[in-house]
């Protein structure tokens, strides 16, 4: 579980803080999303799930523990994060790459022991990734690419798992894939929290959504809750109608036309 | 096999010269049977020379794999980190204020050196935008520091005389020419402490090599780790320029070769550099040795006329 207390995330020399106040509870067995306009604070509370931001205020905790009072390797055990982005330099073979989700573990001496083999083929296999096992990581597709670096995450053997963007430049069937996955694996029992833009697609899978707005939260709750025209048109600054999607029933954002202006 | 092949080229470099004494020759010379010549030749002159440059090959072959892996970039050698231009500045400087003992200038070369690596990483730490200095204003900076080190010798060397000139040509040169045992013993010590080190923390520079956010979502601390594998690096190359000069390009072609023989996890991976960039140097210096004899060619000149094709033939290969 994931649980984050009034947390102020703050730049050094910035005016406003990143994140102001921010309380939320991903729960194990959900699928919580984030979403929000850019620049909303969504990923300074990644960051601070990190701890690659400085929190003066408030607290977020993995399963009861402070973030500030893990260790680096105690942090990546408890919680797994799949960043918006990566730059490898040299391509790796796929299952190596998805063997670095067992450092936290291994430290910089240990032997790979059988749980750890156990590990990453579960973590494959769970992302859907075994057959492509053996490729480099320069011979991947998008979509691949993204469900590699989710099973590295999973290799971290993890009760929570965040992902930020995972499904920034996907077409349309690698985006359900990944979403699919992400249901599965909160269904499997995983603390999934999910940073996202794609405010159609969080309404269908998400358990719960948390919106925010300028370092708040705005509102959260069911995706039927949260997903109200006048409340998402004054977040976004941009006129919206809520709809229902005929196929399945769930609400649809459509952003409006309206003339430029500046 | 890469320890063999360091082996068989160190074998031939002791043997061959302006005097060339048989492979049987060098055996009975190492055991100080023979020609007491020969004897004086293999352990007072090519031994030490053949043993300082490998270790000099070894520094910048491990140094430049760490640094390309922790920098996530295929272009980064430890030159780039503005180590060269500040061991320049540092031995060009004792030259002026009239220093000429050899361990003075090596001294001066080395904290030169060091000092630019400090003031590289904290001209990134202005230049980043928070408290922490990531890896790639590190780079920048890095570059930045060395072109002012670079002008900073060319200020200082056109009002010098011909003696420092000559001096000074010699650490931009590169050379392992004036090897004695206690300059190989010092940089063995160097070299096998942070090499040593690197290989230690090796893992870490796989996770690192992911990227900051990556790394920190692996439990690595991405700021505390690349800076230590920075300075690491940086301590081995300053090392090496301090005992040879400077020698371009070992660093940068080295790891590429590493790479191309399949290895990927940075803990063979900097090994594996070590030993190449090892033989590498001492077949050059072997090289400038004997293909002009009399006259010896700088080392550095060597490498870079070795690298440079080496390096545009792997760009073509990779892009």
């Amino acid at each position: 579980m994931i649980e984050l207390k009034d947390l102020v995330v703050s730049y050094p020399g910035a005016r406003l803080n990143a994140v102001d106040g921010v309380s939320f509870v991903s729960a194990r067995g959900k699928l919580t999303a984030l979403a929000g306009p850019n620049g909303s604070g969504k990923s300074s509370i990644v960051k601070a799930l990190l701890r690659r931001a400085d929190i003066p205020r408030g607290s977020a905790a993995i399963d009861g523990r402070d973030v500030r009072s893990l260790s680096y390797a105690e942090l990546a055990r408890s919680v797994a994060v799949v960043p918006q982005r990566e730059e490898a330099a040299f391509p790796v073979q796929v299952r190596e790459y998805v063997f670095l989700g067992r450092y936290p573990h291994l430290g910089l001496w240990r032997a790979p022991s059988n749980e750890d083999e156990l590990a990453v083929d579960e973590a494959l296999s769970q992302a859907g990734v075994e057959d492509l096992a053996g490729r480099d990581t320069d011979a991947l597709s998008g979509g691949e690419w993204q469900r590699v670096r989710i099973a590295r995450a999973l290799a971290q053997k993890c009760p929570a798992l965040v992902l930020d963007e995972p499904t920034t430049f996907l077409d349309v069937a690698h985006e359900m894939a990944i979403f699919e996955l992400m249901s599965s694996l909160a269904r499997s029992g995983l603390a999934v929290l999910l940073v996202s833009h794609q405010l159609n697609l969080v309404a269908r899978f998400a358990d719960t959504i948390v919106l925010l707005d300028r370092g708040k939260v705005a509102t959260s709750g069911s995706p039927t809750e949260v997903m109200r025209a006048d409340r998402l048109e004054s977040i976004y600054g941009w006129p919206v109608v809520v709809t229902r999607d005929p196929a399945v029933g769930a609400p649809v954002l459509v952003p409006l036309r309206r003339p430029f202006q500046l | 096999m890469l320890i063999v092949a360091l082996l068989v080229i160190a074998m031939i470099a002791v043997a061959r010269g302006a005097v060339s004494v048989s492979l049987g020759g060098v055996i009975d010379a190492l055991r100080g049977r023979g020609d007491p010549t020969a004897i004086a030749i293999v352990r007072d002159l090519r031994l030490p020379r053949v043993v300082l440059g490998a270790l000099v090959g070894a520094g910048l072959g491990a140094s430049g794999a760490a640094l390309q892996g922790a920098l996530r970039n295929p272009l980064a050698e430890p030159y780039l980190l503005g180590v060269s231009g500040g061991a320049a500045v540092g031995a060009v400087i004792a030259f002026a204020v009239g220093v000429s003992s050899d361990a003075m200038i090596t001294l001066a070369a080395f904290a030169g050196g060091i000092a630019a690596v400090f003031v590289a990483l904290a001209v990134a730490r202005i230049g980043g935008r928070s408290t922490r200095a990531d890896v790639r204003t590190l780079l920048i900076a890095g570059v930045i520091v060395g072109a002012f080190a670079n002008a900073a010798i060319m200020v200082a060397l056109a009002r010098a005389e011909p003696n420092t000139m000559r001096g000074a040509l010699w650490w931009m040169m590169g050379s392992a020419a004036d090897a004695t045992w206690r300059r190989v013993a010092w940089l063995a010590a160097s070299i096998l402490l942070a090499g040593g080190a690197l290989v230690y923390w090796a893992r870490e520079i796989d996770v690192l090599s992911l990227g900051e956010d990556t790394a920190a979502s692996l439990g690595v601390d991405a700021e505390r780790s690349g800076r230590r594998v920075f300075l690491l690096a940086a301590l081995l190359a300053a090392a090496t320029v301090s005992a040879a000069g400077l020698i371009g390009f070992v660093g940068l072609v080295v790891p590429h070769i590493a790479r191309r023989m399949g290895l990927r996890a940075h803990r063979p991976l900097v090994i594996a550099a070590g030993l190449i960039g090892a033989t590498l140097v001492v077949a050059a210096d072997l090289a400038a040795r004997t293909i002009a004899a009399p006259t010896e060619l700088p080392l550095g000149a060597i490498t870079a006329l070795l690298g440079v094709p080496f390096f545009l033939v792997q760009l073509r290969r990779t892009s």
